[in-house]
């Protein structure tokens, strides 16, 4: 049966038709039925704009951005929650980023410390609190770096964590410093995620100029979290490839790693939203150009090591690029072949993130499925409509509480060749600094849909009847107690690597579990339908 | 290869600032818990996002099941101001998309420590008509910073009977029950014990039936479980009110004794043999009942797995982490098995809950208001043979390669908690064959080849 599917544009009317004005306004704004111009521009989303109270969203606080997304995988540092319980609590290995520290390497990640600040702490101040849990947790553990993290009181009573850290520094002779990332900042995670970068880069980077293993082919990987194992194919992928991983941020990332990532000749952003920053200003500081990746999809991942061997202009580099994609190829087109046959035509949407919702519509792309619509919960304009939209972009309240850093270039350690490779390059057409964003690749008259809200995930899902729908662990249940499938995208169900080509083929698997399982047949009882009135034995 | 690795074993060094795997969150995740235990109530978070997002994550994780709130989406303006217009922004919102019988409000460190006045900020909302009429809005305060996420739940549980319970003047034979922070399977365990003393009664809050929502192809965004607001209004002309884990409920039972004369009765949470047996003979006691035939079974069922099965039990020594309630009832219990509670630790503090952890498990080590990092410590120092608590201690229990029941909130990696009891007889019988279930796996995984046993 091939229903006639409502059109986007009275769906998105229906979505917010029941709004009270001023909210349906500015949903209406946030929500575009996407048109793709011949000179690829697309419809302007409101994004990163502030969350309408009571809504129902998504979206989390700028802590979470900080100490959960970008510092969260880092496993050898002291990351101490500065604040009441709960933001330690709720941020201790809730994130599926794993780490391999080896038999005895450090790894503090299945801690979680905090300063548990009471209620004279709130009156009288928590400084003196902090200070002792850092000497604390120095002698307990002695680790190379602690760091601390702001949750939303400290900011209110005034607490300088940036002045206890560099006290502590002093004292103990480590690195110590801290993050103000108190919880209502900005406008969702994404603010966490600004202030992680320029402290990461201010405290850390450029401190080990040592050129350790490879000397040449040596990258950065930016953006990518090591969600159930997501960063070890890639590892395993650069490296048979020929190049040499210096630093990822943050996924199975060490402190010496972020030191020593200056010395990279390339930096390659995975995740733009989360960590484009840091990008930014280490091109500008030590000249090492950026180029976007995107190791979603099998497509995707082959496309993006061809770009990386393409920069290094290296024949031998190429060729075993080439014969690696080549290998990996055989087997995802297998799977692919027996995936798609059963997934092809199918429906998905996708809302969540600040990339994801871009990268993993390769994927369905792949099975042959089609997506109807998609959002991000915590991205900028940028990352819908693509950084040509960067100079437009008007600068409000909310985020310009968040320091910009001013970078400058560092005139010992600056790589003029990189910069001379990457202007050659540019001028034979290959592009750096780039992201196209997600609209361009989205089918006309699909829908975007900035941080979606409950209400709209269950209008949109009763209109349109995906056969999937991914999203987060607080929607999952809804969507599945609505009897359509849900596929987690932070945590993936558990499932997962989903990068790479093998990653590839574990997500078509999952996906044809997810749409194809036999038990949304059975939501509704064999009875349900019939009406029995006289018994069968009289 | 060990996950705690920098955990060290020998001399405890005294910490005064720093928690270490805290063995308690904070305040306003259990007020939205017990606000989700009112039917057609949408609980409201007065902060940050963030609190919301958390909260809503930890219950979902929890209970694989919709846990629906919303909140006012502090920003720094608000931070500066007030969340005075944040607050009526949202009520208006969620009263035109949500439509709630009941919104129940809990505020979080961040509006504490600006100070909002909730009560104050809800009288302008109804005022200016954003509240519809025969809607009801009600609040509890839960700083972060004070208590933990228990104290939480007895404010809220206070807000309740401070806002909904009403009285006529007529008192009637009814029962307030008022449980403490236990599971939805528990909740309807509960309601079956007195509904099977023959007592009518009225249970708030009332979880059952909202986080083990059957899948129907609908998503039901106001459970069918949860007590109504109009039985709740009934409480205060009741004869008398059994509170269950005074941790969690004394709060509402004084409020409800000082406010409405109701008499209170304050008991332990009906977890074990003895705190059953407690429970049982109150409800005896105060209703002049008899004690049915069929609990007098279930009762017998429970004494006679505990002496069929004692050899497997009688002096192994327990590990326990959780909450105070809940380890004041446990500990009992264990001890009624024969077994032997080593280390306790809360990260609920307060000298009631001192007081009587030492006293059930006099030569054990207890710590209120410590952290799992000095219960490892001290399982290095002393090695037990079973660890109890919620699923942070699966870290522990691999370091150590001790048999691991997951107790309490939260469990994170496996289910059943929402679907099966652990109060009442049934429920000690479901709880005894977890424990001799994994002392037993344990027993098969590393006998000795010559002395594997088929029968046990």
């Amino acid at each position: 049966m091939i229903e006639q599917r409502l059109d986007a544009e009275s769906v998105k009317k229906e979505l917010i038709a029941k709004y009270p004005d001023k909210v349906g306004k500015k949903r209406g704004n946030q929500m575009q039925v996407n048109h793709v111009a011949e000179d690829g521009t697309v419809p302007m989303v409101l994004a990163n704009s502030r969350t309408t109270p009571g809504i129902i969203t998504q979206r989390g606080c700028t802590y979470a951005g900080c100490k959960g997304v970008v510092l969260g995988p880092t496993r050898d540092i002291v990351n101490i929650t500065h604040g009441p319980i709960g933001c330690g609590f709720y941020s201790w290995l809730t994130r599926r980023n794993m780490t391999d520290a080896g038999e005895d390497g450090e790894n503090y990640m299945m801690y979680s410390f905090s300063t548990d600040l009471k209620e004279e702490n709130i009156v009288f101040g928590g400084e003196k609190k902090l200070e002792a849990a850092i000497q604390e947790a120095y002698d307990l553990f002695h680790p190379k770096a602690i760091s601390i993290f702001s949750t939303c009181p400290v900011g209110l009573i005034g607490d300088d964590v940036h002045a206890v850290a560099r006290r502590m520094k002093e004292k103990l002779g480590i690195n110590v410093f801290g993050f103000s990332c108190e919880g209502y900042k900005g406008v969702s995670q994404s603010a966490g995620h600004h202030i992680a970068n320029n402290q990461l880069f201010k405290h850390i980077v450029g401190l080990d100029d040592e050129v350790r293993g490879q000397k040449k082919f040596r990258v950065n990987l930016l953006g990518e979290y090591n969600i159930g194992g997501d960063a070890w194919v890639i590892e395993d992928l650069l490296k048979r490839c020929g190049f040499e991983l210096v630093a990822t941020f943050s996924g199975n990332s060490t402190y010496g790693q972020f030191a020593n990532s200056q010395t990279a000749d390339l930096n390659m952003v995975m995740c733009h939203r989360s960590i484009n920053y840091v990008a930014e200003m280490m091109e500008k500081k030590y000249g090492i150009p950026w180029i976007k990746v995107n190791f979603v999809g099998a497509g995707a991942t082959a496309k993006s090591l061809r770009k990386m061997a393409a920069y290094f202009e290296d024949a031998e580099l190429v060729a075993r690029t080439e014969q690696v994609i080549a290998e990996e190829m055989v087997k995802v087109e297998a799977a692919r072949e027996r995936h798609s046959a059963r997934c092809k035509g199918k429906t998905a949407m996708l809302f969540v993130g600040g990339s994801r919702a871009h990268h993993y519509q390769e994927l369905f792309t792949e099975l042959g499925m089609k997506v109807l619509a998609a959002g991000y919960e915590f991205a900028h304009r940028d990352d819908y409509e693509g950084r040509r939209v960067l100079p437009t972009i008007k600068i409000d309240a909310d985020s310009r509480n968040i320091e910009e850093i001013h970078v400058e270039k560092d005139v010992e350690k600056y790589r003029e060749h990189l910069a001379a490779r990457k202007a050659e390059l540019e001028a034979k057409g290959y592009t750096f600094s780039d992201y196209e964003g997600m609209m361009p690749e989205m089918d006309q008259d699909s829908l975007v849909i900035d941080d979606i809200s409950s209400y709209e995930t269950e209008k949109i899902i009763e209109i349109w009847k995906p056969d999937v729908f991914c999203a987060g662990v607080k929607e999952k249940y809804v969507i599945q107690k609505m009897g359509v499938a849900c596929k987690q995208l932070h945590n993936y169900d558990a499932g997962g690597p989903y990068n790479g080509f093998s990653g590839a083929i574990n997500f078509y698997k999952d996906i044809d579990m997810r749409v194809n399982s036999p038990v949304w047949h059975l939501v509704k009882a064999p009875w349900s339908a019939v009406e029995t009135t006289e018994p069968a034995l009289a | 290869m060990t996950l705690l690795r920098h955990t060290p074993k020998g001399e405890v060094q005294p910490r005064e600032a720093l928690v270490v795997n805290p063995a308690k969150t904070c305040q306003p995740i259990g007020a939205m818990y017990a606000a989700l235990g009112i039917h057609g109530c949408l609980p409201h978070s007065h902060g940050s996002q963030g609190c919301c997002s958390y909260h809503r994550s930890t219950l979902t994780r929890h209970y694989k099941d919709p846990v629906m709130a919303s909140t006012s989406s502090f920003t720094e303006g608000s931070a500066v101001f007030g969340g005075q217009a944040n607050l009526l922004a949202s009520l208006q919102t969620i009263f035109s998309v949500y439509d709630p019988k009941i919104v129940a409000i809990h505020t979080t460190c961040l509006s504490e420590t600006i100070g909002d006045d909730v009560p104050q900020i809800t009288k302008k909302a109804i005022d200016e008509g954003k509240v519809p009429e025969g809607k009801i809005v009600f609040h509890a305060n839960t700083p972060s910073y004070t208590g933990t996420h228990v104290t939480g739940y007895a404010n809220m549980v206070e807000g309740i009977v401070k806002y909904l319970v009403k009285k006529t003047g007529e008192t009637t034979e009814k029962a307030v029950v008022i449980p403490g922070w236990v599971e939805p399977s528990d909740m309807r365990e509960i309601k079956r014990l007195v509904s099977a003393m023959g007592i009518d009664y009225v249970m708030f809050p009332d979880t059952d039936g909202v986080f083990d929502a059957p899948m129907t192809g609908k998503h039901v965004f106001y459970p069918k479980g949860g007590a109504k607001v109009e039985d709740i209004a009934t409480a205060g002309d009741a004869k008398v009110s059994f509170a269950l884990g005074a941790v969690a409920t004394k709060l509402a039972s004084e409020t409800l004794a000082s406010k409405h004369g109701v008499q209170g009765q304050l008991l332990d949470l009906p977890i074990g043999l003895a705190a059953t047996d407690r429970f049982v003979d109150a409800m005896r006691t105060a209703y002049g009942a008899s004690v049915p035939e069929s609990l007098e079974d279930e009762r017998g069922k429970l004494v006679d797995m505990i002496t069929d099965m004692e050899q497997y039990l009688w002096g192994k020594k327990v590990a326990i982490f959780g909450d105070p309630d809940q380890l004041i009832a446990l500990t009992e219990f264990l001890q009624t098995l024969g077994m032997q509670v080593r280390h306790v630790v809360t990260g609920t503090e307060g000298n009631y809950i001192q007081q009587r952890l030492s006293e059930i498990n006099p030569d054990a080590n207890v710590k209120v208001g410590g952290d799992m990092f000095l219960l490892h410590q001290w399982m290095k120092n002393e090695p037990v043979d079973l660890l109890i608590g919620n699923t942070y201690g699966k870290y522990m229990a691999r370091d150590e390669d001790v048999p691991f029941l997951r107790f309490g909130f939260p469990i994170l990696d496996r289910q059943g908690h929402q679907h099966f009891p652990t109060v009442g007889y049934t429920g000690g019988i479901y709880l005894l064959e977890k424990i001799l279930g994994l002392l037993m796996d344990r027993i098969d995984r590393d006998v000795e080849e010559k002395r594997m046993e088929l029968q046990m």
